[in-house]
Parts: structure tokens; C-alpha cells; sequence
């Protein structure tokens, strides 16, 4: 096949791509979307086989096939809410694969002298490091939310040195490389670093941080796909990993901003150390915690108008979602107006809630966002608070001294009366104190949001 | 076309590439955010195209073996796995709960007679 056919096929996968990325603005047609952007791939991969550069099909077959089918099972069997962990892992092994592809590129060009171009030396270096940074970060990531290793942020002395150390060991071997040392321990150099800086990167950062983190390492992947493009001159690679890039830096930075955080303070101020100062600092009016018994509450949600609820990373824990959609489903037999407000960084990863909301059959209309939610507390009588803390924190409101002063929040303390389900008195993943418990109008329901949701049905369902 | 040239096209794609990407996103609702992360995820996953072309050539060491190998497999793996979850993502957001409309469709048309 002939460059120029080849070509011509490859832009047939870009329109493709671009318009998989369009119909994600509908939910009714995103899921056309998606297939039209595995046709687009599968072509790719067709063309790519036509090349008359390629001749071992079998072994790249063979790799497809244990790489393909080790993507299918991990992807039809994982639960809906083991998903972002999942995102992390994919998008990890992208990473590794740019890299990959670049420490070859450096390995087949390097020996003959002046065989490589500054650009193309630049665009192999920089896929390389961003790769495997983005390949070893996504692999913390996994772990943390497999809680394979703990999620609060992890720091230790002189972290920021040891940071720096790594990373400018990287970018030195990156900047030989790129200014023409064509010896391969540079490469390796550059991979170890990257990697290590990827690792210790995303280690300080907290679980509740983890939507940035994640839709960040994402845009990496897609900016190492890009430069993989500029190295092997293919435009295909160049677009799709731009586009990729591009959105995940976007949703990076709509997520920090959801936070009122810089980007920076995301990552490198390993949010939730500054606990001992926040809790100090939490105005809690010396209040008592009122708690209550299912019944209780099952009496408030039954004669209420409206009730709204507020979901949290709890109920993803919980796997509460199915027991919710239930609960809501017999109040709204009763005649009660149930709707959720979901705030942009609730859970573990962008939209996150929307997903676990949407496995349980909820019909998205009822799934408002924070902006349309906010406006509504005051009319409402009844909010059910499942699994969140820091998302309806008032402290992000009136207290200057919180670490998370200025984030917009949720105002569930403008209903008529909040529910918290809650585990115990323990502080949210920020580990920041929440004077929202010691509010008058609130009541605290102690236990598992799983145990507690089906409580309220059956009490619910005996009234 | 000379190696400078095609290296200006290139530019010239990738800027506009994230004109479109930055332009076609900030469409997305926040809904989605969750499939739009998974759907770029596998979109990433064109990286297979370069491991291909890395496993792909006639005479290559051992070292580029086993690195091209490991890269077809991951590449597969993150463009398998990106796609199918976000189908099964998909998959789950509608607009009404299903068995509502199923009654509806149960009531006879007409007037009862």
C-alpha cells in the first residue's frame, strides 16, 4: 500500500475519533459513538498490517491477542465501581507503550551517527519521559484505588529534594539526548527516572485528589501518543494523541478549578497533611451530634415534598448505589420528589457518581449538577447525605483557616433538614474536621450506607 | 516533501489538533465526564499503530523484540479494555427507567370499549 493510501485510510480513523469525541455531548447517541471510534482503530490496525514496511504479522498478532484479550476480561468483569482504578490501568499500559515504542525508536537510530534528527531526538525523549512517568503514575494510581497501598497522601522527610533529584536526573538525560548523545545508557537513565518520578509524583497525592490526578495522567498518555506520532512521522498517532491530550488537559483543569485549587497545589501540596491546623481551625460552636434511628428518618423522607441526595465516594465504597435507586423508587411510589446533586469532584474520578448512578438505573434527568442543585436546597426538605463529607463541608464557605476555604460545595444546610449516613464521627478523606454534623438541623444515621439504606426501605415500606 | 517541510505540517496539525480537542470537549456534560476520560483513554490506545511499526520490521535484535513485543501487548490491552468499558458505561445511561415506558406501551390505544 502506498504512503499516500495509507495516509488518506489513517484520516478516514481521525474523522472517525473526532466524531466518537462529539457524540460524547449526547448520552443518547455517545454509545454510537464509542463504536464508530473502535471502527475508526480497528482500520488503523488494518492499514498499519498493509504497510510493506511490516512483515512479522504473526508475532504482533500473537501480542494482540494476549494484550486484546487481557483487556477484554479485565474490562467485562470489573465491577462499575472498581472503575476508576481500571481508567488508571488502561491508561497506564498506553503510557508504557509509548515509551516502549520510543526507547526502540532510540535503539534503531542512535548507532548510526548523525542518523537522528534534533527534532525527531526531541519528540523520542520526550515521549519517553512523559510516557513512563504517565505509565508508572497510572500504576500508583491503580494501586491506591485497588488499596492495594493506602490512599491518604503518604510523605516523608525531604520528599520535595528526593523529587527534585529524580526529575532532574531525567530531564538531564532527556536534554543529552535531545542535543545529540546518541548512547543508549542515556535512555536508560531517562526511563528509570521518569519512572521513579511518576511513582513518587503521585504517592503524596490523597484519594479524594484522585479525579485530577487521573484525568492529568490521561492528557500525559495522549501527549506521549503525539510525540510517538512526530518520531515515527505518522499523522495519525499525531491527532488522536492531540486530541487526547488536549481533553485531559482541559478536564484536569476543570476539575482542580471544581476544587477552587491551583493545579499545582493539587499536586504537590499532598493535600490532607495540614489536618492537625484544620481541625484546630474547624468552628464546630461546641455543638452536640444528634443521631437517629432508621425510623426516624424513614418517617422524615416518607412525608416529605422534596428530597434530595447527596452522593459521595461512601457510596461507591458502600456499593450502595442499586439500595438508593430502591429507596428512592418507594418514596417516589409515596408521592415524594427525589432528585441528586452531584458535585463535579465527588468519588475517585470525573463524573464518577454519574456512572455508579447510571449503573443502578437512575434516569440521568434526575441527576442534577452542583450549579442547577445549589438553588434548589432552600425549597427542599430533606437531604440525604450518602457517603460525602468534604463536597458539603460549610467550613469551604465560612471558615478562612480550612484547607478547603473557597471550594464550591454543595449548601445542604439550606434544606429543612440534612441526613448524614455516615460510619462513625471519623473525618472525610481530607481528614478535615465538618461542622456540618454539629448542626442543629442535621441528624447522623451511624453504620454501613449499604445497612442503613436497606434499614430505611424496610422501615419505609412498614409505614 | 523535505524533512523541514514535513516537519511544519506536522506542527501545523498538532496545534490545530488542539484547537479541535479543547473545542469538542468543553461540549461534553458533565455526565459524561466519566465515558469521555474512558473513551480518550482508548482513543490513546492508537499507540498500537507505532508498536506495530516497531514489531513490524524485518531485522531487529533481541532487545527490539522483546520491546515491541511487550508493546503490542500493552497498546492491545489499553485500546481492548478503553473501548469495552466504555461501552459498558454507555450502556448504562438512560434517559427513563425501563419498565415505566413498558407499561405505557401494555395500555391499549383506543378508547376502552
Amino acid at each position: 500500500m502506498s504512503r499516500t493510501t495509507t495516509d488518506l485510510l489513517y484520516l478516514v480513523t481521525i474523522v472517525a475519533f473526532i466524531l466518537a469525541l462529539s457524540f460524547l455531548s449526547r448520552p443518547d447517541k455517545a454509545r454510537m459513538g464509542n463504536w464508530i471510534g473502535a471502527a475508526g482503530m480497528l482500520l488503523a490496525i488494518a492499514v498499519t498490517f498493509a504497510q510493506s514496511s511490516i512483515v512479522s504479522y504473526w508475532e504482533i498478532a500473537l501480542g494482540m491477542v494476549i494484550g486484546g484479550g487481557f483487556g477484554a476480561v479485565a474490562a467485562r468483569r470489573v465491577k462499575m465501581t472498581a472503575m476508576p482504578q481500571m481508567v488508571a490501568l488502561f491508561n497506564g499500559v498506553g503510557g508504557g507503550a509509548a515509551a516502549l515504542v520510543s526507547w526502540a525508536e532510540f535503539h534503531r537510530q542512535a548507532p548510526l551517527a548523525g542518523h537522528l534528527k534534533v527534532d525527531i531526538a526531541i519528540a523520542i525523549m520526550l515521549s519517553a519521559l512523559i510516557g513512563a512517568i504517565s505509565f508508572a503514575g497510572s500504576m500508583v494510581a491503580f494501586a491506591k484505588l485497588q488499596e492495594l497501598i493506602q490512599g491518604r497522601p503518604i510523605t516523608y522527610p525531604g520528599q520535595q529534594v528526593v523529587n527534585a533529584l529524580v526529575a532532574g536526573g531525567a530531564l538531564a538525560a532527556g536534554i543529552a539526548i535531545a542535543a545529540g548523545a546518541e548512547e543508549q545508557w542515556l535512555m536508560w537513565v531517562l526511563l528509570a527516572c521518569a519512572s521513579a518520578f511518576g511513582v513518587l509524583f503521585v504517592l503524596p497525592i490523597g484519594g479524594a485528589d484522585m479525579p485530577v490526578v487521573i484525568s492529568l495522567l490521561n492528557a500525559f498518555t495522549g501527549l506521549a501518543a503525539a510525540a510517538t506520532g512526530f518520531e515515527l512521522e505518522n499523522n495519525v498517532l499525531i491527532v488522536a494523541g492531540m486530541l487526547v491530550g488536549a481533553s485531559g488537559t482541559l478536564l484536569t483543569l476543570m476539575m482542580s478549578r471544581a476544587m477552587n485549587r491551583s493545579i499545582t497545589n493539587v499536586l504537590f501540596g499532598a493535600f490532607g497533611q495540614v489536618t492537625a491546623t484544620a481541625a484546630a481551625a474547624a468552628d464546630t460552636d461546641g455543638g452536640t451530634v444528634r443521631s437517629a434511628t432508621a425510623e426516624d428518618v424513614a418517617v422524615m423522607l416518607a412525608y416529605a415534598d422534596k428530597v434530595v441526595v447527596v452522593p459521595g465516594y461512601g457510596l461507591a465504597v458502600a456499593q450502595a448505589q442499586h439500595d438508593v435507586r430502591q429507596l428512592a423508587d418507594l418514596l417516589e411510589a409515596k408521592g415524594v420528589e427525589v432528585t441528586y446533586a452531584i458535585h463535579p469532584v465527588a468519588g475517585r474520578m470525573p463524573g464518577h457518581m454519574n456512572v455508579l448512578l447510571a449503573e443502578a438505573n437512575v434516569p440521568y434527568p434526575q441527576l442534577k449538577e452542583m450549579d442547577e442543585a445549589n438553588p434548589e436546597f432552600s425549597r427542599t426538605n430533606v437531604v440525604l447525605v450518602v457517603g460525602a463529607n468534604d463536597v458539603v463541608n460549610p467550613d469551604a464557605r465560612n471558615n478562612q483557616g480550612s484547607p478547603i476555604y473557597g471550594m464550591p460545595i454543595l449548601n445542604v444546610d439550606e434544606a429543612e433538614t440534612v441526613v448524614v449516613l455516615k460510619r462513625s464521627m471519623s473525618p472525610g478523606f481530607a481528614g478535615i474536621e465538618n461542622p456540618l454534623f454539629f448542626n442543629p438541623k442535621t441528624v447522623m444515621l451511624f453504620g454501613d450506607a449499604k445497612d442503613s439504606i436497606t434499614k430505611l426501605i424496610g422501615a419505609v415500606k412498614s409505614l | 516533501m523535505s524533512h523541514g517541510q514535513l516537519l511544519v505540517f506536522e506542527l501545523t496539525i498538532l496545534v490545530l489538533a488542539i484547537f479541535l480537542g479543547f473545542e469538542v470537549i468543553s461540549k461534553v456534560p458533565t455526565l459524561l465526564h466519566t465515558p469521555l476520560m474512558s473513551g480518550t483513554n482508548a482513543i490513546h490506545g492508537i499507540v498500537i499503530v507505532g508498536a506495530m511499526v516497531v514489531m513490524g520490521q524485518g531485522h531487529k535484535d533481541t532487545l527490539t523484540w522483546v520491546i515491541g513485543f511487550v508493546a503490542v501487548i500493552l497498546a492491545s490491552a489499553n485500546v481492548v479494555g478503553g473501548f469495552v468499558v466504555t461501552d459498558r458505561m454507555l450502556e448504562m445511561f438512560k434517559r427513563r427507567k425501563p419498565e415505566r415506558p413498558a407499561k405505557e406501551d401494555d395500555r391499549p390505544a383506543g378508547p376502552k370499549p
